[in-house]
């Protein structure tokens, strides 16, 4: 190649210099400050995770898989993945083979940032290039892929319903200029390409358009003024880029790291809260997937608009949203960047001003009568002393509402000849979850510390829940080294799997509810399922697993009316009514109060069925 | 020697309504509308786990507080662990949790009585 333009200068490149430093310096402040707003110990493990060479793999592959590639975002919908990865990995891939262009051809320009960019205008074509067959070829078709890209987008504006998506997110000013921008980026850098591939050369894209606008025009007077309109796009795209939801772009290249080197949100606005509110390219995934969509209003509530409020510092709109939320978790799950909406609404919840704060310290004194009341008498503090197949039993205070279900799980108990003590047979201390889902961390602490002194000195192996609510907070929370934290559906399918209990199958449809808390929250999808199905025939609802619909009765939200809550239940009935069920399986008591208020077919614990289908045997051998 | 009759002397327990101050009590309904749809049917207090501690009752505290007696109220308040089975049982459908948390954002501890 050869240079025609000997300074390397040309006037446009202005627009796009302007941009490129102010976005480069913009990004470079904002990392630095959010990573000098972290604390000093998950300041400490995030750059320790850089040199940890497991983490790093892992860092690059998140990289390309989600920044380029958007494998998520395939996974949901074919045209929706093509979509985002055309544009993305076909925009990386014009600025890596730009440069590499620059490199090979004219080395001593390698320090010009804008020179990969602008190319085409500055060079002509000679032998070097073996007529345009590789380099040139292989620009003109990553362009062609970003331009079908962009086509998509434009149809997706108007139908989103061919991308999978029922509604998308209405974008605000900003994030329409940026969208623009955007979209004339490529459409411009065809026609500039295109009139100077006459001489730059080019491939079987800019090539033919130059031939054919030969038809109309000659001369060089269009030149100038293209390429002009190319840099003022990328110009005005990367100064609007901070201020609108493109800012995804570059956040998300620290957001992967830091996800992977194990940070967690620690305060309502700075720091890695900051680093997910911008992170969100606000694609709107989250606005199907929010079970409040059932009801209109309830739109504008969804995490992407929650995100937008914070980066706006609306105060009055982000306690609106956010006490409203359900916390199911779903926005989470379904995130293709990983940004966590239930997370970053308990740390909202956190600053909320109260003048009058719970204290439980003349608790502690009661409970010595309590502690009778489940024979802990023989108050042992010494850990060494546990019995792995002791179990203390803790229903909850959602179970202690749904009778049915703790006495199901002791008649269940009781036959399988376990040793339990049941702890709130008579009362209990709440597990702290529904105060911490408040915001009101240190009250839940208290209630956590008290329980913890309660399970540590029964000396029992085995804490057992029948509450996913309990379930999660005692996983998370909770310092109980030495003793496993078991839901009732993994302890019983491990009573099931030992041959402690054996179990009747009965030839019924059962459509199983995967509980938020349970399924989201911590991860358990297999034994429930592997308990239904050995009671019945297990019917999967259309959206289950990590998608399932919250039920609506979800103590998460502190605004909801019981009212409103009813949209959200009926809707979440009829997506598991969908496979026409005998009978709805939950293994939640919340779930299963809720959906029974609205559903015409039996609603049931895991455990009631399991209780119902035991076969009972003569002679047992006790688990001791 | 009084007690041994059955009989002694209790403090007047009257609420004079003229020196209470109800201004607090205007912002939460204000605030919750629901508080005044309460039938005082007793499912709250019935059901609570905190009752055993502190003898909490939501329907005693909107009660209490209805009538001036805020120490009272938020000495029944102070054992609330937010658990919610007051909301899942209430007959009014009230939002007893958010409820409780607007008290707990209006009502100070040491109220002018």
């Amino acid at each position: 190649m050869r240079e025609i333009i000997l300074s390397g200068y040309s006037d446009f490149i202005i627009p796009f210099m302007i941009g490129m430093i102010f976005v480069l310096s913009w990004c470079g402040i904002g990392a630095v400050r959010i990573i000098l707003q972290l604390t000093p110990a998950d300041r400490k493990k995030f750059f320790l995770s850089l040199l940890n060479p497991k983490i790093m793999a892992k860092n690059v592959r998140d990289w390309f898989c989600d920044c380029l590639f958007h494998v998520k975002l395939w996974k949901r919908n074919k045209l929706l993945g093509y979509m985002h990865s055309s544009i993305a990995f076909g925009w990386f891939m014009l600025i890596l083979i730009g440069h590499l262009e620059v490199m090979i051809y004219v080395p001593e320009r390698v320090h010009r940032i804008w020179y990969p960019i602008f190319f085409r205008y500055f060079v002509a074509v000679t032998d070097s290039t073996m007529k345009g067959s590789f380099f040139f070829f292989l620009m003109d078709f990553f362009l062609l892929v970003v331009l079908s890209g962009i086509v998509l987008a434009m149809i997706k504006r108007v139908r989103s319903r061919f991308f999978g998506m029922r509604r998308t997110t209405r974008g605000s000013l900003t994030d329409l200029i940026g969208l623009y921008a955007l979209w004339s980026i490529f459409p411009l850098r065809l026609l500039a390409e295109g009139f100077t591939a006459d001489i730059s050369g080019g491939s079987f894209l800019t090539k033919s358009l130059n031939s054919f606008m030969h038809l109309f025009y000659a001369g060089q007077m269009n030149v100038q003024p293209t390429w002009w309109a190319y840099s003022i796009a990328l110009g005005v795209f990367m100064c609007i880029l901070p201020f609108s939801r493109y800012m995804h772009i570059p956040a998300e290249i620290l957001l992967i790291p830091m996800r992977n080197a194990g940070i967690d949100i620690r305060h309502p606005r700075k720091g890695f809260t900051k680093l997910q509110v911008y992170s969100c390219p606000g694609c709107g995934v989250c606005i199907d997937a929010c079970p409040m969509g059932a009801s209109r209003p309830n739109i504008k509530d969804t995490t992407v608009y929650l995100n937008r409020q914070i980066k706006r510092n609306n105060k009055r709109r982000i306690e609106e949203i956010t006490d409203k939320c359900l916390l199911c978790g779903k926005c989470s799950a379904v995130c293709p960047v990983g940004v966590e909406g239930d997370k970053i609404r308990i740390a909202q919840r956190s600053i909320r001003q109260y003048k009058f704060s719970p204290d439980y310290s003349n608790i502690a004194s009661v409970m010595s009568i309590s502690e009778d009341n489940i024979n802990v008498t023989s108050i042992n503090k010494d850990v060494s002393n546990i019995n792995n197949n002791k179990v203390i039993y803790f229903a909850g205070c959602m179970t202690m509402l749904t009778p049915a279900i703790h006495r199901s799980m002791t008649k269940i108990l009781e036959k399988a000849g376990v040793d339990y003590t049941f702890m709130d047979k008579d009362g209990g201390i709440c597990c702290g979850r529904p105060m911490l889902m408040a915001g009101r961390t240190e009250q839940a602490k208290q209630m956590v510390e008290m329980n913890t002194e309660i399970i540590r000195s029964s000396g029992a192996g085995i804490l057992l829940l029948s509450c996913p609510i309990c379930y999660r907070i005692f996983k998370e929370q909770y310092r109980l080294e030495g003793i496993r934290i078991m839901h009732h559906t993994e302890y019983i399918d491990m009573l099931v799997k030992e041959g402690h209990i054996r179990l009747d199958r009965q030839d019924m449809l059962l459509a199983y509810h995967d509980p938020c808390e349970l399924g989201r929250g911590c991860g358990i999808y297999e034994a429930p399922r592997h308990l239904v199905s050995s009671v019945g025939r297990l019917a999967e609802a259309p959206k289950n697993g990590k998608e399932s619909i919250c039920c609506g009765g979800s103590l998460g939200s502190l605004t909801l009316s019981f009212d409103k809550r009813r949209a959200i239940t009926v809707n979440a009935l009829a997506n598991l009514k969908e496979c026409n069920p005998d009978a709805i399986v939950t293994a939640c008591p919340l779930c299963r109060t809720t959906f029974n208020r609205y559903s015409d077919i039996p609603v049931n614990d895991i455990a009631e069925l399991v209780d119902r289908n035991i076969i009972e045997e003569k002679h047992k051998i006790k688990i001791s | 020697m009084i007690n041994r009759f059955g009989f002694r002397i209790s403090p007047s327990s009257a609420v004079n309504l003229d020196k209470v101050d109800m201004e607090r009590f205007a912002t939460l309904c204000r605030i919750e509308p629901d508080a005044m749809r309460c039938i005082a049917c007793g499912s709250c207090s019935a059901t609570c786990p905190a009752s055993r501690f502190s003898g909490m009752s939501v329907r005693k505290v909107l009660l209490c507080l209805q009538r001036g007696k805020e120490n009272e109220a938020l000495k029944m308040l102070n054992n609330c662990m937010l658990c919610g089975k007051c909301t899942m049982v209430c007959p009014r459908g009230i939002n007893t949790r958010h409820l409780i948390l607007s008290i707990c954002r209006i009502y100070e501890k040491e109220a002018r009585q």
